[in-house]
């Protein structure tokens, strides 16, 4: 019986992927552990193996093949005395996936119609001019990844000043356990891309160190979970060390890494740090969720003379947006954007939840619910001038995030509500949040954990009495 | 107290001049340092001590505050290996730091003023006893958490290859921190990248209560490079000209691009590890012991005597110069007024 071979998931959140190499040619034989191609995510290039023996019966998907769905047949495999033309693929190999962002793992159909629509969005985005953010304009703009945003912003920052350098785990001759720092190795050298040790309290330290004398560094945390080694060195000696020496010393750097939970990757690798570093006199706290402000945010927390804490997230690395190309172009620290327009309800978010936050949005329109979406940008400083803003409008509002409840970012925008615009209030404040538990691994828990679109929905529902 | 020249020759001396039971060499030869470097280093070792007796009165009179760590008995150590750097070589250390301070050449006023929580401090008396820095000094802390300063060090270091320069970095922490992981990591980095970083261990043979015996498996600090190829020594701490010549290896050989090296400096603090240590671990014996067969004050003025470069007199002189910097040190940092209240929200962000 011919045997499929099917697009394998290289990654915990790789969905699609591009047939680089066939190594083989139809008629070869091949036994288990052949690599018979090679396959290009867009973390890697990765070589795939035969799990099986037979004849390379049928190739289904052609070499340079882009947007192959995992899971989908690529080839067939003959057992011993089949012909190739037994070799009919047993159901057609799936076009190409446009959904880049999909979590891999998405098996309810609520899941994968959110991220189709939440594509379609990305695709014509109803993003509205911010209310009041940079109003500069940016005439030539080019459509790249979150991942080539970053990459991009920390190359044209490395050619502006010769005092910034990267520095982590797989940075350089990897090209980053992420891809983003692709290509700066090549470009810089590696006395500016620096590879380290497995050693984040070391390294963390000796960047402070390099920061005290004057240099700029980048460095990155492969995720913020292996940050917690470094705690110390984040908070004791970057954050605290300007007011300690009165003014004298300052630690112009950047921590940067992915955040966040990713996809089935279990509870010590899944956790939103956003309200630990943002409850820290010293620090700032950025958390880009589109391309241009993942560009724009990171060229200015690098120019930014403060240690600044930038939160990336894992899912939205492979999104595309439309990028201001000019070389100075950043966003300011500090200020929200508003996504979205509306009148009835104010949602607070950032980072991978506004696809929730958007999501609700649509739909609620159906209903005649306006939702007014603000992407915070940046946790800490906080702009509570929009937010306040918004809700004199709105009278309601919702935050949504992916940290747990207790002492969040929604807990600090619930006390800032309280305090700046309790009158305008037609109802309480509603958080919604990850669970109060560590994330889990099964399927089915770690949906439950975390927010979702249906979730933002019923808060919506709830605090503008629209259930 | 200025640092010394920059191109100093490495002392060369046989000299092992020691009081009570320590046996003179049969006949002293004349040390390389010469007989002006040899007054500087004995001034500035009791301008240390002086100002950290001060200290410890003030602070008995309740104008210095929460945790204050005298550095007297250690005095050898940060004198002998300063005057082997220059202003440009960066300096950081733990929290045992006032010592270091007026080593790298800050004003006593403004480290004393630091201490009483004053604005003429160094820190605008935001930092205190722990956490002061002189950008000016290239004195980076005075750090308060053990080891953390390890890793700091090393990135100073770090800087300096970076920028291609000859500078080097003295890393000094204490017998305590050396068991934290970050330092071996920091290790590991500063030889991998040949990093001009001089770690440099005080092994005042206590981590706080703690002796070294009951917290290290290996008493031999100095051979804990090894693995990585740093090499080290262990140095008698109580013999400046011993820390002097081993301080000059160790820099002639980061300053040469060969990478980091490692001192074990074999010292004793006199005092308690705080102002409120009971000191039951060791006995008073123990520590009178030291002070009469090891001060490394006394064993510098012995030397200075043998090679006639000064007489009782010239030291009594010293002395009373000392004294008065240290007087009007404190009598700066009690009168001097406190942080204006506005400056409780300054230096938190520098504007971008």
């Amino acid at each position: 019986m011919a045997i499929p071979v099917l697009m394998p998931a290289l990654s915990p959140t790789m969905t699609e992927g591009k047939i680089a190499r066939w190594l083989k040619k139809e008629g070869d034989n091949v036994r288990a552990g052949d690599v018979i191609a090679e396959i290009e995510t867009d973390k890697a290039t990765m070589e795939v193996e035969a799990v099986d023996e037979g004849t390379l019966g049928k190739i289904l998907v052609a070499e340079g093949t882009e947007g192959v769905a995992v899971n989908s047949e690529i080839a067939i495999l003959l057992e011993e005395g089949e012909d190739a033309a037994a070799a009919k693929p047993a159901k057609k190999a799936k076009a190409p996936a446009k959904t880049e962002e999909a979590p891999a793992e998405a098996p309810a159909e609520t899941k994968t119609a959110e991220a189709k629509t939440a594509d379609a969005r990305l695709a014509a985005p109803q993003v509205s001019a911010p209310a009041d953010a940079d109003p500069r304009f940016y005439e030539n703009t080019a459509t790249i990844t979150v991942r080539e945003a970053l990459r991009d912003a920390m190359a044209e920052e490395m050619r502006r000043d010769a005092d910034v350098f990267l520095m982590g785990e797989e940075v350089a001759e990897y090209q980053g356990a992420y891809k983003v720092s692709q290509g700066l190795l090549d470009e810089f050298g590696h006395q500016r891309v620096v590879d380290t040790p497995i050693t984040e309290q070391g390294f963390t330290g000796l960047a402070v160190g390099a920061a005290f004398s004057g240099l700029k560094p980048i460095v990155e945390f492969m995720t913020f979970n292996f940050a917690l080694q470094a705690m110390d060195h984040l908070i004791n000696s970057a954050a605290k060390t300007l007011y300690m020496s009165g003014g004298q010393i300052q630690c112009h750097m950047v921590f940067r890494g992915a955040n966040g939970a990713a996809s089935r990757v279990g509870a010590q690798h899944s956790q939103c740090f956003a309200s630990w570093y943002a409850h820290i006199p010293g620090l700032k706290v950025v958390s880009p969720y589109s391309a241009d402000d993942a560009k724009g945010l990171l060229k200015a927390a690098i120019r930014d003379p403060n240690p600044v804490i930038f939160l990336e997230n894992e899912i939205l690395y492979g999104r595309s947006g439309e990028v201001p190309v000019d070389a100075d172009f950043t966003v300011p620290i500090g200020k929200a954007r508003i996504l979205r327009e509306g009148s009835d309800v104010t949602v607070v978010s950032f980072s991978r939840p506004l696809d929730y936050a958007l999501e609700a949005a649509d739909q609620l329109a159906a209903d005649g619910i306006s939702v007014e979406v603000i992407d915070l940008r940046t946790p800490r400083p906080l702009d509570a001038e929009t937010i306040v803003r918004s809700v004199a409008k709105t009278n309601h509002i919702v935050t949504v995030e992916e940290g747990w409840p207790y002492a969040g970012i929604g807990s600090e925008i619930a006390a800032v509500i309280m305090e700046q615009a309790f009158d305008h209030l037609d109802a309480p404040l509603k958080r919604v949040c990850a669970a109060d538990v560590p994330l889990p691994y099964a399927a089915n828990l770690e949906r439950l954990a975390l927010p979702c679109t249906e979730d933002v929905i019923a808060a919506i529902r709830d605090v503008t009495y629209r259930g | 107290m200025a640092r010394a020249a920059k191109s100093k020759p490495a002392a060369k001396s046989s000299v092992k001049s020691a009081r009570g039971k320590r046996q003179l060499s049969a006949k002293p030869s004349k040390p390389a340092l010469g007989k002006s470097e040899l007054l500087a280093m004995y001034r500035n070792m009791l301008l240390i001590r002086r100002f950290e007796e001060k200290a410890g009165q003030l602070y008995g009179q309740g104008q210095i505050a929460g945790f204050c760590h005298l550095y007297i008995g250690q005095e050898a150590v940060v004198i002998g290996m300063q005057a082997n750097i220059t202003r440009d070589d960066a300096v950081v250390t733990t929290y045992r730091d006032h010592g270091h301070m007026l080593a790298c050449g800050m004003d006593p006023k403004g480290v004393m003023a630091e201490l009483t929580g004053r604005r003429g401090g160094y820190s605008k008396g935001k930092g205190g006893s722990m956490h002061m820095f002189s950008k000016k000094e290239s004195f980076y802390g005075g750090h308060g958490i053990v080891g953390a300063s390890v890793p700091v060090g090393t990135g100073l270091a770090f800087a300096n290859r970076y920028r291609g320069n000859d500078r080097v970095s003295l890393t000094y922490y204490g017998d305590g921190a050396a068991n934290q992981g970050q330092v071996i990591e920091s290790f590991n980095m500063a030889a991998l990248w040949k990093l001009p970083c001089i770690f440099i261990i005080e092994n005042n043979q206590y981590g706080m209560g703690t002796s070294v015996a009951r917290a290290s498996a290996s008493p031999d600090f100095y051979k804990r490079g090894e693995p990585f190829g740093i090499p080290g020594r262990k140095v008698d701490g109580m013999d400046i000209l011993a820390v002097y010549e081993a301080g000059a290896e160790a820099v002639a050989h980061a300053r040469a691009g060969k990478g980091p090296f490692i001192l074990q400096m074999e010292t004793y603090r006199y005092r308690g590890h705080s102002m409120s240590d009971p000191a039951r671990y060791r006995t008073r014996e123990e520590v009178q012991k030291v002070r009469e067969e090891r001060d490394p004050i006394d064993h510098l003025s012995d030397i200075l005597f043998e090679n006639s470069y000064a007489k009782a007199d010239d030291l009594k002189k010293i002395d009373g110069e000392v004294k008065k910097i240290v007087t009007a040190a404190a009598e700066f940092a009690v009168t001097d007024s406190e942080p204006a209240p506005e400056e409780l929200y300054t230096d938190v962000l520098l504007e971008a």
